[in-house]
């Protein structure tokens, strides 16, 4: 076929007639709820790999898969596939009864078999479940009837809490034996709210709501999540009605838009940190005070977090079991002053080291640590910011070579004290950075006790101990602004999770 | 005889330009900080824990090891396996090359119809406001990298006048009847253009962003060419014949001007596939950008290894080709 110029204009013309049916949809029908999410979903299996330890998309799977127990939005626990949970009187073994009448999304039975093999193979490392030295406390898995047992090899007081945490989800045992991992990759199916309808790698999720969820059916009957990883990208989705939820964008942008759409900011699990290391400067406790009394943190969160974030004195949120209101760290210039006065030092002959940070990791990050740099330099404290990538603040904790000060966030969604000050501030976890002998012995004879009570209290005698020696500076708890249309209520979860069986008409 | 001997020769350098890729990407990502098992390292973990990871993935070996390893799966067709997303590498990679290629193509045609239109208007409008209006307008284009033309495309499109989709690479909703990844083209292959406009609605504003300044290179340099060529005897004589300035233009001047922007398209069309990575990260275009981006995030390093020996392919494949096509085209080669 010849194409003559008349005939090129007639495809051309064609071309665009044939587009602008392709348009998208302005009102889109509710019932295909839309979210864009900031975040891609590399894989379905919740137990393995390195998606299995990112808390940023357990919403993926807590809307496919149910954890062995229930956590509600306000971190507590409640009964969910396990619908009671505890130890014998010696703690030498654990009893947990299995919800009846529970089926998977292929319609089969949900049994106690399969909580059973579920925590057999977590604890198992052949699987690469990255947390089965917490699983593997537990061993000889029975089922019996609705009843599920196990012994206990090495007793762990947040065992049950880790069953609503990371990797603590209950997969088919008879399905996934059938299909082995592969299968169950490019077909998961468990006995969360909604079911997988149709997953493309880096683009989308399509989801349908379960008709028999033991916990009701969701509102929404057909959920597709787009991974929109860029923040602009995501507040142009939801500014133009193509999604109508998301999460996770600038707080101007939230402030912005807010009236327009709904829009809820509410404290998450996650908080923002310095770690101090135990070398150079920081050996000085009169540095460490120094730096903790020289930080404004209100002031911070007020003019570059717009108000978004509640200042913290200790690695506790309100939320957490061992939050106690009395420790705190007072913004204190002048005694901060007189603290590196005593060690010599002062705006004429500062104390010098080197910060770490990241920059876009989390918001405002970057242009925190700048701010407290600032604020310390009034005072005597001259430090040198390093920005980094995250993928190194990793691998330099690890190996315990971070500089004096590196800027951190930690996520805690279970809020108990273990998973904070205890990780986090206990010299041998590959993640604590002060390695002080005196704390380790704290925290260290924390790790097994029994007495819930007296492990609390223990925990918040730490935390005093540590604010007042300044062996860490937390900073803020985070706020996760989420906007959405007007016909949708959302319910924001504590743990930074967004989940559309949340999500009502409004 | 020339050209068999230049394509031999470029066969061999290839190759050699893949292994030494190979080689480097491999050494470096292994070496530059951030290492996957770090990433994974849940709270408490024992250095008992570390080094069992560590097993688990094929990390505890020596470099050299780990690069044996790797290349002897290579030359047997296994990438090795994503650490994040469990699936063979060469399987998600050729997976999501379609994506970029087809993004890539009309990205190409889009700039090329553009700075070509651009080009023989000025031409033909030398000396006029027509060409400082087409100058001005090439220098912005340039001067705005494609990113920031994205974000201006979004607004404008995508929010303020919303008449294209502003993310993804087809509506989900959609079933696709296709066997292939290369969905534009099978849908017109299928005669499925409803399946076949609603793809180029999400592609169009991402290949616009990346064609504009490939557009302004393509319109100055053509334009010049074109302007050079405008003043030879046989143009001159074509004018004499009575031919309007049109046709002089595109008949006569153009197959002369086109070489030198041949040549250029050629080397750009490498660069525009490299450019894709934000692009495709800032539309959530599912393609080897955006799954590359992610890769680099979490230290996925078969991935990472995979992407680039396959970027690399294509650089080496589009330059040889762009190569011999010069060669075919221009006489001066050809009869050599």
């Amino acid at each position: 076929m010849e194409l003559t110029r008349r005939k090129l204009m007639q495809i051309t013309a064609a071309s665009a007639a044939a587009g602008a049916i392709g348009l998208p949809a302005r009102a889109q029908d509710i019932n295909e709820l839309v979210i864009a999410y900031n975040v891609n979903l590399p894989s379905w299996d919740p137990t393995t790999g390195p998606s299995a330890v990112n808390p940023t998309i357990q919403g993926f799977y807590q809307s496919v898969f149910d954890q062995f127990i229930q956590q509600k939005p306000d971190l507590n626990p409640a009964p969910g596939l396990l619908t009671q949970w505890g130890w014998n009187d010696d703690r030498s073994k654990v009893m947990m009864t299995v919800r009846p009448g529970v089926t998977w999304h292929d319609g089969s039975p949900f049994t106690a078999e399969d909580v059973a093999w579920s925590l057999a193979r977590a604890a198992d490392p052949k699987t690469g479940n990255p947390i089965n030295f917490i699983w593997s406390t537990l061993e000889n898995f029975k089922a019996d009837g609705n009843t599920v047992t196990a012994d206990v090899k090495q007793f762990d007081p947040t065992i049950f809490k880790w069953m609503y945490f990371l990797t603590g989800y209950v997969l088919p045992k008879a399905y996934y034996e059938k299909v082995g991992p592969e299968g169950f990759e490019a077909a998961p199916i468990g006995t969360g709210p909604y079911m997988v309808q149709k997953f493309e790698r880096n683009a989308f999720v399509q989801l349908k709501a379960n008709p028999n969820y033991w916990g009701g059916k969701p509102d929404f009957e057909n959920v597709t999540i787009k991974f929109v990883t860029d923040a602009a990208a995501r507040v142009a989705e939801v500014e133009s009605g193509n999604a109508h939820v998301t999460l996770e964008m600038p707080y101007e942008e939230y402030d912005r838009l807010k009236g327009k759409l709904n829009g809820v900011a509410a404290p998450i699990s996650d908080i923002g940190m310095i770690f101090l290391n135990d070398v150079d400067a920081m050996l000085d406790p009169n540095v460490r005070k120094a730096c903790a009394h020289a930080i404004d943190k209100q002031t911070i969160i007020d003019r570059l977090l717009s108000g978004y974030g509640v200042k913290i004195d200790t690695l506790q949120t309100p939320q957490y079991d061992a939050y106690d209101s009395s420790i705190s760290v007072a913004y204190d210039p002048g005694k901060a002053k007189e603290l590196l006065k005593a060690s010599g030092y002062g705006p004429d002959n500062p104390v010098k080291f080197k910060i770490q940070t990241t920059k876009g990791f989390k918001p405002k990050d970057y242009e925190m640590i700048q701010a407290i740099v600032g604020l310390w330099r009034r005072v005597g404290i001259e430090a040198e910011i390093e920005v980094y990538e995250i993928a190194k603040h990793y691998e330099l904790r690890a190996a315990d070579t971070l500089a004096p000060a590196a800027f951190y966030n930690w996520g805690n969604s279970v809020g108990d004290p273990s998973t904070s000050t205890g990780f986090a501030m206990f010299g041998p976890s590959p993640h604590s950075v002060w390695d002080g002998k005196d704390l380790i012995e704290k925290i260290g004879a924390l790790w097994g006790e029994p007495d819930e009570q007296k492990r609390i209290a223990g925990y918040k005698a730490v935390d005093r101990y540590i604010a007042e020696n300044a062996l860490v500076i937390p900073l803020l708890q985070y706020v996760q602004p989420i906007l959405s249309a007007k016909g949708v209520k959302v319910t924001p979860h504590a743990s930074g999770a967004l989940l559309p069986h949340l999500m009502k008409r409004a | 005889m020339r050209l068999l001997r230049t394509l031999l020769f470029r066969l061999v350098s290839t190759a050699v330009t893949l292994v030494g890729v190979a080689v480097i990407v491999f050494v470096v990502i292994r070496i530059v900080p951030g290492n996957p098992i770090a990433m994974m390292l849940p709270p408490g973990a024992t250095p008992e824990d570390i080094a069992l990871l560590t097993a688990h993935y094929g990390l505890d070996k020596s470099i050299p090891e780990q690069f044996f390893i790797w290349a002897g799966g290579v030359l047997q067709g296994d990438f090795g396996t994503s650490i994040t997303a469990r699936q063979p590498v060469l399987t998600l990679v050729l997976g999501r090359l379609p994506a970029t290629l087809e993004l890539s193509i009309m990205a190409l045609v889009i700039a090329v119809i553009l700075g070509g239109a651009a080009a023989l208007t000025g031409t033909r409008e030398r000396g006029t406001k027509i060409e400082a209006g087409i100058d001005v307008t090439n220098g912005m284009a340039l001067s705005i990298p494609d990113f920031l033309w994205g974000l201006i495309l979004i607004l404008l499109f995508g929010v303020a006048w919303p008449l294209f989709h502003i993310s993804g690479r087809v509506t989900p909703s959609l079933d696709l009847p296709f066997t292939t990844d290369f969905y534009l083209f099978e849908s017109v292959i299928r005669l499925r253009f409803d399946i076949w406009a609603d793809i180029v609605s999400h592609m169009f504003l991402p290949a616009l962003a990346l064609a504009i300044p490939l557009a302004a290179i393509i319109g100055q340099l053509l334009k010049q060419s074109l302007k050079e060529t405008m003043h030879f005897d046989y143009v001159t004589l074509a004018r004499t014949k009575g031919y309007g300035e049109t046709r002089v233009i595109t008949r006569e001047a153009l197959p002369n001007a086109v070489l030198p922007t041949l040549t250029l398209v050629g080397v750009q069309f490498t660069f525009l596939i490299g450019g894709t990575v934000i692009i495709e990260r800032l539309f959530s275009y599912q393609g080897l950008g955006n799954m590359a981006i992610d890769a680099v995030i979490n230290r996925d390093l078969p991935l990472i290894q995979g992407i680039v020996i396959l970027f690399a392919v294509i650089f080496t494949v589009v330059n040889l080709v762009v190569d011999l096509t010069y060669a075919l085209l221009n006489p001066r080669l050809r009869h050599a």
